[in-house]
């Protein structure tokens, strides 16, 4: 009796030694905050209150941030999953060796974003950027304006485009050759096999995709910062400047627009898996 | 029409490396150019951008920094979390769906809103480590999570881990031996590839460095932003330098890891 409760002792202690700083790392510096960011949200000036959720909606300049941040994410989303399905599909039509160093270059470039992407869309975009040149002689162009909305849709699509065929790529896989034959031979056009077959089993990986790319888009920070060294009103740039800028600190406020941040993420990650489970191959699956 | 079709994705396939790999060539270009003003190619070349670099003790210092950071938040994460995978795969399965969740999580929850409660947890209070090396390490060890998590659970599913941690038992071994002694050396692997793909990730962060700690412990990516304004030329080195790192480190890293 003695023994075993000796051998409980022990295994709690080995359980807490196995999983206790975890669980505490975890707490402090991944729970806390959000718990921190939710809770401050209703608070302003020591009381209970709605009043930084009212100043959000109040103020045209956030509304202003939320709608910059939506209508990047939403428009270099669509044009990122759209280049991505392309892609892939030509991937898989042409040779393993142009296909295996293709793949690498594309996980490569995966990385290459943020401050560093920044700089070099500046120096090929500026103003005086070489490609600016170019179309400005060809005549395509008058002026780009690398620092506005065009530029930064740009950079965004930029760097979703590798995250969309990484992501994209294995789904393809479930796509068989032989089903396109097989509808050929029942009388379907490409485009019939393209509507009826390959779009409808993509879909699980297109959303879950687009959904990635989203969140992707609406929490990017370094690339915008950089480029526009946080003059261009998004979201992710309005919330750092009102707990680390150099005018007014209001980090209740800015804990208030990450709720809602968050919100609009949940709601757009809610939309799409509802649409996912309608569609007719996903339940069978 | 099979030949006309193969064409037509080798030219879709061109076209996208095409646009990928433009910034990266420009820059490459710009700097190794003396001057590249109001034209389409640059005057001359040089190579006196990046004896700069390697010539300033600022950006040594940074680059040493963010070595030197990364690899203290991974090494943090991989030892946090090998028993707590061991214990989870080998006495605690129902935790694999807290795990599941978990990992999502910083997916979920951009930086830069964790950066808000972070920044008023931390400044002052019992932990006032905000604005210095120790707040990156350990908010790099919540970014990695669930890299290190996905590797190193891929290779505790591949292994019989029940099977060898019995074995060794049966030979005598306690179970802290038999991690060390057998399991250990079965996940050499899926802790290699986590240590790969977490250090790119890690190396590349800004946000945390720029709202946590900015000028006051310079990383790379920090020191990067803070040369903007000095020369472009200067400034593509640092970029340049800063991707060749990465690509090198790639390379090596798909070495080792098909050797295995």
């Amino acid at each position: 009796m003695v023994k075993k409760h000796y051998h409980h002792m022990s295994k709690a202690l080995t359980y807490t030694a196995c999983l206790g700083p975890f669980a505490i790392l975890f707490f402090l510096f991944q729970l806390a905050p959000i718990l921190w960011v939710v809770i401050n949200s209703f608070i302003y000036e020591g009381e209970f209150t709605f009043d930084n959720y009212r100043a959000i909606w109040e103020s045209a300049f956030t509304m202003q941030a939320f709608y910059n941040s939506l209508w990047l994410s939403l428009i270099s989303s669509v044009l990122g999953l759209l280049i991505g399905l392309i892609t892939v599909n030509s991937l898989r039509r042409v040779p393993g060796k142009i296909r295996n160093a293709v793949i690498a270059f594309i996980n490569m470039s995966s990385n290459f974003s943020g401050v560093p992407l920044a700089f070099a869309f500046i120096i090929i975009l500026g103003t005086n950027g070489a490609l600016t040149l170019l179309l400005r002689e060809i005549g395509l162009i008058d002026d780009f304006e690398l620092y506005g909305k065009w530029g930064l849709l740009a950079i965004y699509t930029y760097f979703q485009i590798p995250l969309s065929v990484l992501l994209l790529y294995p789904a393809f896989d479930s796509l068989k050759d032989e089903w396109q034959e097989a509808a050929a031979l029942l009388g379907a056009s490409i485009w019939q096999y393209v509507y009826k077959v390959a779009l409808p089993i993509l879909t699980p990986a297109m959303i879950g995709t687009f959904v990635i790319l989203i969140a992707n888009a609406m929490g990017a920070y370094a690339s915008v910062y950089a480029l526009t060294t946080g003059n261009y009103n998004v979201i992710t740039i309005r919330i750092a400047a009102l707990v680390s800028g150099d005018i007014f600190l209001e980090p209740n406020l800015a804990a208030a627009i990450s709720v809602v941040l968050m919100l609009i993420m949940a709601f757009i990650v809610m939309i799409n898996y509802t649409v996912l489970n309608r569609s007719r191959y996903a339940k069978k699956q | 029409m099979q030949r006309n079709n193969n064409l037509l994705h080798r030219i879709v396939i061109a076209v996208v490396v095409l646009v990928m790999v433009l910034p990266l060539v420009a820059t490459l270009l710009y700097s190794l150019s003396t001057h590249w003003g109001a034209t389409i190619l640059p005057d001359g070349f040089t190579f006196k951008w990046y004896l700069d670099l390697l010539g300033e003790p600022r950006f040594l210092a940074s680059f040493g920094r963010s070595l030197l950071v990364c690899i203290c938040g991974l090494f943090l994460c991989i030892v946090v979390m090998l028993p707590v995978i061991f214990l989870v795969f080998l006495s605690l399965p129902g935790l694999k769906k807290v795990f599941n969740f978990i990992v999502v999580l910083p997916f979920a929850v951009p930086p830069v809103v964790s950066s808000v409660g972070l920044l008023q947890l931390y400044s002052d209070g019992f932990l006032p480590i905000s604005g210095t090396f120790w707040i990156l390490i350990f908010t790099y060890f919540t970014i990695v999570i669930p890299f290190v998590y996905r590797s190193m659970a891929n290779s505790f599913a591949a292994i019989n881990l029940h099977d060898l941690v019995d074995a060794a038992r049966l030979l005598g071994a306690s179970t802290p031996k038999a991690f060390f002694l057998c399991v250990l050396p079965n996940l050499k692997k899926g802790i290699l590839s986590a240590c790969f793909i977490s250090f790119s990730i890690l190396f590349g962060e800004f946000v945390f460095a720029n709202i946590l700690v900015g000028s006051r412990y310079e990383t790379m990516q920090i020191y990067l932003y803070n040369t903007r304004s000095v020369s472009g030329h200067y400034t593509s080195a640092l970029v340049i330098f800063y991707f060749a790192f990465i690509f090198v480190f790639t390379l090596l890293a798909n070495r080792i890891g098909n050797k295995k």
